[in-house]
């Protein structure tokens, strides 16, 4: 009788110390699902770098030690708490899991996803469940050119920017271009990355042959075919939007076999690589950071107090990931904060949203102008620079960098329509 | 011409590379009945224990080519370990349990080891290269191709001679095959079943570990990395006829060269041909090449 007495109190004790300590957290905190690569290929190139920037960003939004215009503490003066959620698993369940953190964990936004499967069947659940919804990473430009949204948004460049730039570089840099190859994942963002670089290439230079096209199945592992085919068919330049241990492999093959003497990989993603594969990295290799990422990036405030901070508590230099994580944390701050000065007190969902539409910032990265998708997709400048090791310490050399109006198809317009039309109101420098 | 040859060489390294995998599966298979999804991990397990082990090897300032003995050591010893303890801590408790009950163990056991690998090597790549490049390149037919290359043809070859040897021409090969052919007449005539067992999947373990620490100096060592070869290595063996080592063999050497001619032909079909091939051999041979049809118990 005693001991049921005891197991009485003690389920009610922390049924209502949960219930207190539960109130305490939602009136004091912001609570921010936080979606991204845990396990899996992708973890270890995209969602953990991403992680470890949210972790040293939020902690100084928190503490309030991140340089103007951020350097109020937490979003409107409350402390960001992050729920973390592990993108693996594929669209259907990360929809339950966003259902989760919404209905179940009540996050105050959701910021996440790297993967374009996921970003295109999100925000329509998002839409559902009326939660502002953050995309930081993701490449497919169909997420606003098919649908408009009201909640979700994305603060990143999609992969037709990184291409069509790329492309451009090709124009700028190789004079009399007559041949190019590609090796690319297969799956959408591989197919897309290909479709937009050669279609920008033909107008470009529309006399410029395609040697091969190869479309590996994602995380192959083994290209020795594939760049034997390169090889067969050469030409002058090899496209590739492999990313993560493909791009590693590909290099580590292909430069044992000396494929890269005599054509020149240009990697969409290859600046995440320069530091970790530096001595197998052929010397003039094209790199893209997918935006004016990693070494990239501008001399700024933000991007010197981000690099230093990650470097000295991760031990490596932050790649685009990174980078475009915060610059999704620091729009979500600005536009809640923008939103409660606009209302002069604590604003609605509806009011961040109306602050987020069309904003202009600053990030680690430069600027970010919400000036796509009714103002709901970034557009940022392009940037494509070469390798050199020559010093023995990894640089880049002949640094071309891209407004974002000159790689961006103009509001309205789908990027396959852009490219299919020459390119039709790009505005370059 | 030089296509041709860069189709069969290309086959040939590719067959190779999934030979010494298939080999550790179709053994276990062939002797014990077990289909092993958890081989992906030990070749996983093999893999990361190569690249970290001669990470940790070459960072002392060692010579490169000690790089091989290491690489070697970390498949025998923790393909080994990993294969004992897999068998004697969790699958001598299911023997004689249905093959699709044994299916779900090990495919259990692949998850709990795919964890295991990320507790131990976090989610970062792991790139070991050395060894990869320590050997140079040869031309062929005015192709480059990595001599590293074709030290794994060797190693194939040396499995596939070993294990011919092994069954057929020594006293334990031939209890083996009694073991193979029918366990219970096998344990009547005083043959220790069980242990057989153990020698078997450890051997197989050990082969799966062999295959993912010769590959690491090529490729970037992710997580994964297991979960994407079993698919690969179960094709072989269907192909080849589960449980022939002999099918595994031929039915690396179809895919390796049905996959390079897809790359050079026709690249957009290179991953169709893969299984187009497997259900091809499955619609006329459903027991595969090499597999002698069994009449089934009801």
């Amino acid at each position: 009788m005693q001991i049921s007495l005891i197991k009485k109190t003690s389920v009610a004790g922390i049924l209502v110390a949960a219930t207190l300590s539960s109130a305490a957290f939602a009136a004091d905190d912001y609570k921010l699902g936080l979606v991204t690569f845990l396990s899996g290929g992708a973890a270890g190139p995209f969602g953990v770098p991403a992680k470890n920037a949210a972790d040293l960003t939020i902690e100084a939004l928190n503490n309030g030690t991140l340089p103007a215009p951020y350097s109020s503490k937490g979003i409107n003066g409350r402390t960001i708490v992050p729920v973390y959620v592990d993108e693996a698993g594929g669209a259907t369940k990360q929809s339950s899991e966003y259902r989760s953190l919404v209905e179940r964990r009540g996050v105050d936004a959701v910021l996440g996803y790297i993967s374009s499967g996921d970003c295109l069947a999100i925000p329509a659940v998002a839409e559902q469940l009326k939660t502002l919804t953050v995309l930081f990473d993701c490449g497919t430009p169909r997420v606003f050119e098919e649908n408009s949204y009201k909640y979700v948004f994305r603060t990143g460049p999609t992969a037709t920017m990184d291409n069509v730039a790329a492309a451009r570089y090709l124009k700028d840099n190789f004079e009399g271009l007559e041949a190019v190859s590609g090796i690319n994942q297969n799956y959408s963002f591989g197919h897309d990355s290909w479709n937009d670089f050669i279609g920008t290439q033909q107008v470009l230079n529309a006399s410029t042959k395609v040697s091969t096209k190869q479309f590996p199945k994602i995380y192959a592992g083994q290209y020795g075919a594939e760049i034997s085919a390169l090889m067969v068919n050469s030409s002058q330049v090899i496209h590739s939007s492999f990313w993560g241990g493909d791009m590693e492999a590909f290099l580590l093959q292909g430069a044992a076999r000396g494929l890269f003497e005599e054509q020149t990989p240009l990697l969409t993603t290859g600046e995440t690589a320069m530091f970790r594969l530096a001595e197998q990295i052929p010397e003039g290799t094209i790199l893209g950071g997918r935006g004016p990422f990693g070494v990239y990036a501008p001399d700024n405030a933000l991007n010197s107090w981000f690099r230093k901070a990650y470097t000295a508590k991760f031990g490596t230099p932050p790649t685009y990931p990174s980078y475009k994580m915060v610059q999704a944390l620091l729009g979500l701050k600005l536009a809640n904060e923008k939103a409660a000065e606009k209302v002069k007190g604590k604003p609605t969902q509806d009011d961040v949203i109306a602050a987020f539409e069309y904003l202009e910032y600053e990030g680690p990265g430069g600027t970010v102008k919400m000036n796509r998708g009714k103002g709901h997709q970034a557009s940022m400048e392009m940037v494509y620079g070469r390798f050199t090791n020559k010093n023995g310490k990894p640089a880049i050399t002949d640094v071309r960098r891209y407004v974002a109006d000159c790689v961006t198809p103009p509001e309205g317009v789908s990027s396959s329509e852009w490219i299919e039309q020459g390119l039709k109101g790009a505005k370059c420098n | 011409m030089k296509l041709v040859i860069a189709m069969l060489m290309d086959g040939v390294i590719y067959a190779s590379w999934l030979f010494v995998i298939a080999a550790g599966l179709t053994l276990i298979y062939g002797v014990m009945k077990i289909l092993n999804m958890a081989h992906g991990s030990f070749y996983a397990i093999g893999a990361y224990s190569g690249a970290s082990l001669v990470g940790i090897y070459l960072a002392g300032g060692n010579p490169v080519w000690g790089s091989y003995l290491v690489l070697l050591g970390a498949a025998l010893v923790i393909g080994a370990l990993v294969g004992l303890m897999a068998e004697r801590g969790l699958l001598r408790f299911m023997y004689g349990r249905d093959e699709v009950v044994m299916i779900l163990v090990t495919y259990g056991l692949l998850l709990i080891l795919e964890d295991v690998i990320k507790l131990i090597w976090g989610v970062e790549a792991y790139s070991t290269y050395q060894p990869y490049t320590l050997l140079g390149r040869s031309k062929i037919a005015g192709l480059s191709f990595a001599n590293y290359d074709f030290v794994l043809i060797g190693v194939s070859l040396l499995v596939g001679f070993l294990l011919w040897w092994g069954l057929n021409r020594t006293r334990s090969g031939k209890l083996l095959q009694v073991v193979i052919h029918d366990r219970n007449t096998a344990s009547t005539q005083g043959i220790n079943v069980t242990r057989m067992f153990t020698v078997t999947f450890v051997i197989g373990a050990v082969l799966g570990a062999l295959a993912g620490a010769l590959t690491a100096p090529g490729i970037s060592v992710m997580p994964g990395l297991g979960v994407e070869v079993i698919v690969l290595a179960f094709a072989v063996v269907v192909i080849g006829g589960l449980g022939s080592v002999g099918g595994a063999l031929v039915g690396a050497l179809i895919v390796g060269l049905a996959r390079a001619a897809a790359v050079h032909i026709y690249p957009d079909a290179e991953l169709f041909v893969i299984y187009g091939v497997m259900a091809l051999v499955l619609a006329f041979r459903p027991q595969g090449l090499f597999a002698i049809a069994s009449a089934r118990k009801i």
